[in-house]
């Protein structure tokens, strides 16, 4: 059983150390940015997996892009745009359509503002024995 | 009666949407490039040792891009249609090798036929990101003014080209 589990392990371990296999940056804020972002971005052959998770050739291509770009001084927004450019908003986990994020508030709102009125005027009427009795109520 | 003409009719709205929803293919993206400027590219040629090919080889005309590599069984799957639009010469063919071994992509072409005016080789894939390419094949067409009009993404064949090129084809001919 012990045997099993080390193996299981150590099986787990190999495939988390596989993916990423470029070395990392000498500059610790580099690394983390770079860290940050290949979790942002989807790998878009295998739309389940961000590119950091993912050893689809496209995502090491990608990441390999990104590790260049940060290189050469761009910031976290110009490699985003960069991809959303060539790949659309769907690269992104987080889409940066404002409108995307603030749908469920405004549903959420109207939903409660309609219910108000619905539960007001339902007050505002005579109670109806028959109706409720006919509900089951 | 009248409480249940709301939900009714709330649902009857509803169903074209999840029916819309259901029938969308979550892996066909659509390219930000359509309707937008190709990206350029110069890549050297995978044919002709020491020549370039790139948006410049067909600037001006209008041109199917077509991404393809050899360990793509898409590609080998329309390839005997782009050989066949080869022969019919309506538009020129040029290719983006994405991604593969160069003496592959040649034998491929010397055992299949070669249905491309020139094909570039990409094969660090650099150029298949700027065009925004996730999976071969894929093929775009671009007008004269370099605009990008359609892309295809999977194996292209009659039916496809039919309904989605000949169109766009033909409209531009006629401006």
């Amino acid at each position: 059983m012990k045997r099993l589990m080390t193996t299981w392990l150590l099986l787990a371990a190999t495939a988390a150390l596989a993916i990423d296999t470029g070395p990392a940056f000498e500059d610790p804020v580099l690394q983390a940015r770079y860290e940050a972002i290949i979790e942002e971005v989807r790998c878009l052959k295998c739309q389940n997996q961000s590119i950091k998770d993912s050893n689809a050739f496209l995502a090491s291509d990608l990441r390999r892009e990104i590790r260049r770009m940060l290189e050469e001084g761009y910031s976290d927004q110009e490699i985003y745009d960069f991809l959303v450019e060539r790949y659309g908003e769907f690269a992104l986990y987080r889409p940066r359509q404002t409108y995307l994020w603030v749908a469920p508030v405004v549903l959420l709102l109207a939903g409660a503002l309609f219910l108000f009125f619905v539960l007001r005027r339902r007050m505002a009427l005579p109670v109806d024995r028959d109706a409720d009795e006919e509900a089951g109520a | 009666m009248n409480r249940y003409v709301v939900p009714v009719v709330v649902v009857l709205v509803l169903i074209p949407f999840l029916v819309i929803g259901l029938k969308r293919d979550p892996s066909e993206l659509p390219s930000p490039y359509i309707g937008n400027a190709a990206p350029e590219f110069d890549l050297p040629s995978l044919t002709r040792p020491g020549a370039r090919v790139g948006s410049d080889s067909y600037a001006g005309q209008m041109a199917l891009i077509n991404v393809w590599a050899t360990w793509c069984v898409g590609c080998r799957e329309e390839h005997g249609f782009l050989m066949e639009l080869a022969e019919r010469d309506i538009v020129p063919l040029y290719g983006i090798n994405w991604r593969d071994d160069h003496d592959d992509a040649l034998r491929w072409l010397a055992q299949y036929g070669d249905p491309y005016v020139d094909s570039a080789f990409d094969g660090d894939g650099r150029v298949g990101i700027d065009w925004g390419v996730y999976g071969a094949p894929e093929t775009f067409l671009v007008n004269a003014d370099g605009i990008v009009l359609h892309k295809h993404l999977g194996p292209l064949n009659e039916t496809y080209w039919q309904r989605d090129f000949m169109p766009l084809i033909e409209a531009g001919r006629q401006q």
